[in-house]
């Protein structure tokens, strides 16, 4: 082993006003950004659809089962795919022409990051639903016969308790929304991932490069652990195993 | 007309070429599958062993590779494989460096999910089988290979199915290292022809088909051994 390791090479100038260090900060941020967005899409829509999948409402159970499904089974790489070429075709004229307005770069980041969310969602989605169906029947029970109308025992009762029961599952769809960020680079997002192809290709220092890039994923891994083992320890119920 | 799609363009070759891509996938998946699930038990062992540095090793080892991106791992095994190659096997050996760099990463990156899997099976086993088959004179490995391990995959078997449907999803992300699998040839098809959103339409359908099958003869199976 007669390698000789360059690590200064992140200081010397990429073009007139970065410096391959800027190019790896700058891909780190965009990592951050998309899984931060996308988690919030994710969140909100997989939540929504796991309460769809416990309601005592076939048709409405049916419609979040069929989504599960169908995102379930089609590879992340693909649907990226689709997000990014089929659907702005779709879409009515007034967004698309804002869409295309937009630098390719940030088209690409709105288009992927919506993908990752809408991905992520039936993910979410089947951790509240297990969340919501760990709770004992008598828990809903207790709520409707309190006077309270289904959409209140869900808010009220059911969400809050089942939260704060899966948030050791959501954790790790949290890391997994960023490392499945990555595949972004696919479809021209210039995050993490494609920043290591680009300093390896412009530094021709593969080891430094990607020993970095590594690095930067586990420093996003660390910090997403921590933030959520906080709101672990913040939000555990009380008499639960694992509680004080 | 659906949504101002056309899928004329699809010829004989087309299919070929995507069969054969499908073909490569099975072969990534399936090897990443056997040696996943032998170098996953014996990490999954290493873990539970009392011997710190093994236990410690094994942790590193799975909890690295569960850190970051499959694609990353894909494209760093193509930079370092094809050198190692060069160095281990006598000089002039034709060998498809995309391929088994792939083959490599994978089989390593699926390993450390394999492992999560058999360390939950083994310590599904219940402690008085371990202490029966003690009681019954079996040195340790014994009592591993005969009584615990077996039930363990027997516990597991519906999780290292659905994993193995995930990998086999997983194996479209070659695309990083230009390895034609089915969805590298179907997007090569497409930016050929000029019907990229046509081929992620047919793309996504293959795959929906493929795995949601899959994933009912799992469920089948999990009320069957229930």
């Amino acid at each position: 082993m007669s390698y000789q390791w360059t690590w200064s090479v992140f200081l010397q100038p990429a073009n007139a006003r970065e410096t391959y260090l800027d190019w790896l900060l700058a891909g780190m941020w965009t990592t951050i950004q998309m899984g931060c967005l996308g988690w919030l899409i994710a969140f909100l829509l997989g939540s929504l659809l796991g309460v769809m999948r416990t309601v005592p409402n076939r048709f409405i159970a049916g419609v979040a089962t069929l989504y599960v499904e169908i995102i379930r089974n089609i590879p992340l790489i693909v649907q990226l795919f689709i997000w990014y070429y089929l659907v702005p075709k779709m879409l009515p004229d007034a967004l698309r022409e804002w869409l295309f307005a937009q630098k390719p770069a940030t088209s690409a980041f709105v288009t992927a990051t919506v993908g990752l969310g809408v991905f992520t969602a039936a993910r979410v989605c089947e951790q509240v639903r297990a969340g919501i169906q760990s709770l004992p029947t008598g828990l809903r029970n207790a709520a409707l016969s309190m006077g309270f109308t289904l959409p209140q025992a869900y808010r009220f009762v059911l969400l809050p308790v089942s939260y704060r029961l899966i948030i050791p599952p959501m954790t790790s769809e949290m890391l997994s929304i960023f490392k499945n960020s990555s595949i972004a680079s696919t479809v021209g997002v210039l995050e993490l991932f494609a920043r290591a192809r680009q300093l390896n290709d412009y530094t021709a220092r593969g080891y430094e490069s990607f020993i970095a890039v590594i690095s930067c994923y586990l420093i996003i891994n660390a910090m997403v652990m921590l933030i959520m083992g906080l709101i672990e320890r913040y939000a555990r119920l009380p008499g639960m195993i694992g509680s004080k | 007309m659906m949504l101002g799609l056309d899928f004329d363009f699809l010829t004989r070759t087309s299919g070929e070429a995507m069969l054969h891509g499908m073909l490569v996938s099975l072969q990534v998946a399936g090897t990443a599958l056997a040696v996943g699930l032998v170098w996953g038990t014996l990490l999954a062992i290493a873990r539970l062993s009392p011997i710190k540095v093994l236990s410690w090793t094994s942790a590193l080892y799975v909890n690295f590779f569960r850190s970051i991106p499959l694609a990353m791992v894909l494209l760093g095994f193509y930079l370092v494989v094809p050198q190692l190659l060069k160095d281990l096997l006598p000089k002039g050996t034709q060998l498809d460096t995309r391929l088994m760099s792939a083959l490599v990463g994978f089989s390593l990156f699926e390993s450390a999910y394999y492992a999560e899997i058999m360390r939950a099976g083994i310590q599904s086993v219940s402690k008085g089988q371990v202490a029966a088959a003690k009681a019954l004179g079996l040195k340790p490995y014994q009592a591993m290979q005969s009584v615990i391990l077996p039930q363990a995959v027997r516990n597991m078997l519906p999780l290292l199915l659905t994993q193995l449907i995930v990998l086999f999803q997983d194996t479209s992300l070659v695309y990083v290292i230009a390895l034609a699998d089915f969805f590298t040839s179907a997007e090569g098809i497409g930016e050929r022809d000029g019907r990229i959103e046509e081929m992620m339409v047919v793309a996504g359908f293959v795959y929906l088909i493929v795995c949601f099958a899959a994933s009912k003869l799992v469920s089948r199976l999990r009320i069957r051994t229930h």
